[in-house]
This record gives C-alpha cells, structure tokens and sequence, in this order.
C-alpha cells in the first residue's frame, strides 16, 4: 500500500532547479533512506512532503506529491493539519525552551487533549518508546537544555510522536550525535516501523544499509537510482551511484 | 587515490602472488609423482609453509579492509570473494602438499607407466593447471568466461576419477603384488579430484566478485537432475 507518491516534481529556487522530474513512492510502513552528496536535493525533496520549503524565497514547485492519495499541494490541504500527520526530526535537536516534560506535553496539546492525567500518562508512553523514560524520569520538571545532545535528539522524536503522526521524517537525525546516541536512534526507527511510515536523509552509508528497506540515490537534483537497500549497497546498477556509495565519486 | 583503493590493490597483488605460487605447487606435485621425483616433491614441502604465511597474511588484510573500510558494493564483494579464494587456494596447496608427502614417505613407490597413461593422469594434471590459470586470468582481467568454462572442465577431472578405480582394479589383477602402490595412487586421485573441486568454488567466488551472482550449489543442482 503507497503511502507517498511523488509524480514529476521539480522544485526550484528561483532560477536554480534543484529537483528534476522526481517520480518516487513509498509503501506504508516502509523506511526510505534518502542519499547523495551535499546539494544535491535530498533535504529539499524531504521537506516537501511537509511543505516546509513553502516559504523559501522564489520556490516554485511542479508535478504531485500524493499522501494517502491526497494531493498535498492542493489549494484545500491544511498545512497545520498536514504537519500533525507527517512529523519531522532536524539534524540538530532543536527542543523548545521549556521544561522535558513540557516539551512532549505541548505537542500533545496541540492535538487537543486537555486531561491532565492522559496527558502524564502519554508523556511516559512517548519517553519509554524513544528508550528515554528511565534517563529523565527523576528530571521532568527540568529544562530540556540539561540534557546531552543524544537525549535532546530522543525528546524531539518523541515531541514528534506526541502529534501522532502517520510519516515520520528525519533529515540526518544522527548528524550531531555520538556513536551510543546513534545506536540509540537507530534502534528506535527499527521499533518505530510496525507504525509509522519512515522517510530519512543520511550521509551514513551504513545507517541506510542498517536501518531502511529501499533507498534513493540523488545526484545533482535527478533520482539516480532507486531500489532496495540491499540490491543498492550490494550491487548497484547504476555506475554513478556505485562510484557514490563505495567513496570513488567527484 | 582512496586509502582504500590502496588497501584494495595490495589485497589483490597478495592474492595473485599467492595464487601463482599455489599453481607451480600443483604443478611440482603432479610432475613429482609423473617422474619419481623426490627433489622436486620436497620442493613443495617446503614451500607449503609459504602458501600458509599467505594466506594467514590475506585473511588478515581482509579483516582489516572489512573493519576499517566497511567496503560496499563491488568493493565488498571483492573483499569476499578474496577471503574465500584465499581459502580454497590454501587447500589446494594442502592437496598438492599431501601428494608429495606421499612420493617422499614412500621412496620405494613405482607407479607404472601403462597406468599413468591409461588412467589419463597426465591429462588429468594438465587439466588441474589450466583450470587454475584460467580463474587466475578471470580473476584478475574481471572477465568471467574463463571462470564459466572451469564447471564443464571439472566434469572431465570428476570422469577421469570415476574411471581410475576401474583402470587400477585392471592392472591389479595383472600385478598383484603391486596394491600398495596402487592404492597410493587412488589417494592421488582422490586428491586431485578436490583440486578441481577447490577450483569450482573459486570460479564461483569470481563469479560473485564480478556479475554479482550466486551461483554456489546451482551447478549441484544441476548434476542432480542430469
């Protein structure tokens, strides 16, 4: 079952096309990793599926993106509404200025509920399934900066969560991070698949290995390739994309 | 150049010099046993303990390429292929190595010149040679035709063995005196039939190497329905 449907887009920042005739799909439940070298159109294609590019100077944007068969670029979609169903994690966590607990609390707010104890009891539910519970548990009321980047990274994914998305987006959520932290997130997306539908950028040839069932190759704004992770790391059967992928590329 | 394209080369000149070592120990052993040669049986003895280093010396390269390089793709497979090459060349030398320790255990041996003629002993040698030589070049032009031809050659080294019990069993019933020497040379055989063998499983590693393919118990299979 095709969650997202991406029909011949093609973005551009005023004069620059960054993406070129993307045709692309992802089933439900599926992880895609998103690949290439910087610039060439991985995040930009990403945050389209939450139109976060909506309010880059001069962007233009052609072709479909079909979520659940909606076309989210028609004039009736609700942007808000959208960004409830397709969450997203930066590179750099980015917690809001409040307290661990306040941070989860907040999206779940958002959502509409307003019973205090569903609210305590979900934000527990939310910490346990980032593996983050048992780190914070004794330090909710303290502000979210006191954690360390990895825990920070965790909070934002749960934040994400709090919304009850049904696509989860994450464009290099382990860039900052150390090894553990890494590990940590990467174990969390395996846990998370049953139950959401996974889309992530990374510069980790091995976190793609690890973690996705297909990946996409991009190259200056083109889908190269796009197949299962194991036929792409394996065996390629595009040249440029396996000049890519074994470190013979530029 | 890459770190690991270095590390990639080096890996592949090793291989290739152990390689050619493991072909004259083939080709010693069988000229050993064809002319009573002890010199040259004890030649390859010696020389076994090189093959080892090599491959004691290419198993570790291939660990560290794996841990420090994480190879993907055609990389990874090379890698692969290589520690598994690596292994069946060492068996190889191991059988070539066995064959001469029969000829220096046994000085007194005397294998018949009728026998070695009829039992296509030599042809089964220059057989073994040419299959090594051909996944040499295979291996190292990235080509797999030759590696393709070795599966039909080794169905000729697995006929010439079938055959050589019979051929011996017929010799013996004219020299009977003779079934200790005989019996060796069935050894031999044997030997040199898992040569060929060792030679298909390398063919199948170029294989995997080069088109990506699996291809390892297909040709099993294959035998099976014939």
């Amino acid at each position: 079952m095709i969650t997202i449907e991406a029909k011949n887009v093609n973005c551009y920042f005023g004069d620059f096309h960054v993406l070129k005739n993307i045709s692309f799909d992802v089933d439900k439940n599926n992880v895609v990793a998103l690949i290439g070298p910087s610039g060439c159109g991985k995040s930009t294609f990403l945050r389209l599926f939450n139109r976060m590019n909506d309010h880059m100077e001069g962007v233009k944007i052609g072709g479909e993106i079909l979520i659940d068969n909606m076309n989210i670029y028609d004039t009736s979609v609700c942007v808000e509404d959208l960004r409830k169903k397709v969450g997203m994690v930066f590179n750099m966590p980015n917690p809001f200025p409040k307290s661990i607990f306040e941070n989860i609390a907040f999206g779940l707010k958002i959502k509409g509920y307003r019973d205090k104890a569903f609210i305590e009891n979900r934000v527990v539910e939310l910490l346990e399934m980032v593996s983050l519970w048992n780190e914070v548990k004794s330090k909710l009321k303290k502000p979210a900066s006191v954690l360390n980047l990895g825990q920070q990274q965790r909070l934002c994914l749960a934040r994400a969560l709090s919304v009850e998305p049904e696509i989860l987006l994450m464009d290099e959520p382990s860039a900052m991070l150390d090894p553990i932290s890494t590990a940590k997130i990467e174990e969390i997306i395996h846990e998370l698949k049953p139950f959401y539908t996974i889309v992530i950028v990374t510069h980790s040839m091995h976190q793609a290995a690890r973690i996705s069932d297909k990946t996409a190759f991009f190259n200056l704004g083109e889908l190269v390739e796009f197949d299962t992770t194991t036929t792409i790391f394996t065996n390629p059967k595009n040249l440029i994309t396996q000049n890519y992928i074994t470190g013979r590329y530029g | 150049m890459r770190l690991l394209e270095h590390e990639l080369l080096a890996l592949r000149k090793d291989l290739i010099e152990m390689w050619k070592l493991v072909n004259s120990q083939v080709i010693n052993a069988t000229e050993a046993i064809m002319s009573f040669n002890q010199d040259i049986a004890q030649k390859v003895v010696v020389r076994e303990r090189k093959v080892d280093a090599f491959e004691l010396k290419i198993d570790s390269a291939c660990e560290h390429i794996l841990a420090l390089y994480h190879p993907l793709a055609n990389d990874l497979r090379f890698v692969l292929a290589v520690m598994k090459i690596n292994s069946n060349l060492e068996r190889i030398a191991d059988f070539a190595y066995g064959i001469s320790k029969i000829m220096i255990a046994h000085p007194s041996i005397i294998i018949d010149a009728e026998v070695i003629s009829d039992s296509r002993f030599n042809l089964m040698s220059k057989e073994l040679v040419k299959m090594l030589n051909q996944a040499l070049e295979s291996f190292d032009s990235e080509m797999t035709d030759k590696a393709s031809s070795i599966f039909f050659e080794d169905t000729l080294i697995d006929e010439i063995n079938n055959q050589a019990p019979e051929i011996i069993t017929h010799y013996l019933q004219l020299n009977p005196d003779r079934i200790f020497d005989c019996l060796q040379l069935i050894g031999i055989f044997r030997k040199m039939e898992r040569i060929g063998d060792h030679c298909s499983n390398i063919a199948e590693e170029i294989i995997f190497y080069i088109e990506a393919k699996v291809i390892k118990h297909s040709q099993q299979d294959n035998d099976d329905q014939s």
